[in-house]
């Protein structure tokens, strides 16, 4: 069967809507399916609808992403509350451990992303790991830090990445690799962006399911949870009856 | 001996400017030796096979077992000649026959 692909991270500001066009005929052109553009804030109706409407005429399925950027954990149950039912995607930004820890045993939380490359604010260890597989959370890997990082910090940075996905296939945490393009030239086609999981350690089936089964699962997962007749996993309703 | 298994790949350069087959080489066995070192990039036995100025389309050789290093490598490319560049792998195939009739 061929494969569908998914780039759950576009960071482009949806404000610059001809850069944005650009990136999404790219996508399109690369062979994405799914396209998650993310954002930091809630966005109107109206530029919801003009972002499907760029991707739909590109035949691209948008993912609606929020990224979260907590300063506590309070923060973050508050804008996981908030922002839940509006958005496909739940991103937090791991910045600091206690909101790491909070975030991966969260259920509602979706995708784990350390962004900075310095290994000693990157908080994905083996306790970690336990909480994200309980939580459903996935590991998210932006391949922009590895294009550019140059010399020993790129160095430093995929022996972080070797250990963190090490642990992610311990403890059965999905991993999924994302470009993190902020810029065109920042985005790869599937499976160039599966090769570069290459450098630590996924073999070629891993590498690929990085880029489409594994993202598409929590898009797939998480669009069943936000129907209306979504009860909990594995109860819906199939129809009403008649109220006595 | 041995034979040495080869695979061969096309590529699409994405550059504003036209670089010279030296300058893009030099781009490819620079990102590789940056990640995998002068040993790892000499294990490659890459080379050049053909490079269409028209439509940017380059086609190099490579030995298999250093195929996903290779490929790696060609994803880390964003500049050729200190202009920004990306490089996409359009196909790859065990023949030069059978590579052009892939794309």
């Amino acid at each position: 069967m061929k494969r569908s692909f998914a780039d759950l991270h576009l960071k482009i500001n949806i404000n610059e809507l001809s850069i944005l066009q650009s990136a999404i005929h790219r996508a399109a052109k690369f062979g994405y399916r799914h396209l998650a553009v993310s954002f930091s804030f809630e966005p109107s109706i109206d530029e919801i609808e003009n972002l499907k409407t760029l991707c739909k005429n590109v035949e691209v399925e948008l993912v609606l992403r929020a990224d979260l950027y907590p300063r506590n954990e309070n923060e973050l149950m508050h804008n996981l509350r908030r922002l839940r039912r509006k958005f496909d995607i739940i991103c937090v930004i791991c910045d600091d451990k206690e909101i790491s820890r909070q975030a991966a045993k969260d259920r509602r939380v979706d995708l784990l992303n350390f962004p900075n490359t310095d290994y000693r604010k990157r908080f994905f260890d083996r306790s970690e790991a336990e909480l994200a597989r309980s939580g459903c959370a996935a590991l998210e890997i932006d391949i922009k830090s590895l294009l550019v990082l140059e010399g020993p910090a790129r160095t430093r940075f995929l022996s972080c990445l070797r250990r963190e996905v090490a642990i992610a296939k311990i403890f059965d945490v999905p991993i999924i690799l994302s470009s993190g393009a902020t810029e065109e030239r920042f985005m790869r086609m599937p499976r160039d962006m599966a090769s570069v999981a290459y450098l630590f350690g996924l073999s070629d089936v891993e590498a690929l399911n990085t880029v489409s089964m594994n993202p598409l699962a929590i898009v797939l997962r998480n669009r069943e949870k936000l129907k209306c007749n979504f009860i909990a996993p594995g109860i819906r309703v199939v129809k009403e009856g008649n109220v006595f | 001996m041995k034979r040495v298994k080869r695979r061969y790949l096309a590529l699409q350069l994405e550059m504003d400017s036209v670089p010279s087959e030296k300058e893009l080489m030099d781009a490819i066995w620079g990102s590789v030796t940056r990640l995998y070192g002068e040993v790892g990039a000499s294990l490659t036995s890459m080379a050049l096979i053909n490079f269409d100025v028209s439509c940017k389309i380059v086609v190099v050789r490579t030995s298999l077992e250093t195929l996903g290093a290779v490929r790696a490598s060609l994803a880390c490319i964003t500049n050729v000649t200190g202009k920004v560049a990306s490089v996409h792998v359009l196909a790859v195939s065990g023949t030069i026959k059978a590579l052009f009739k892939r794309f």
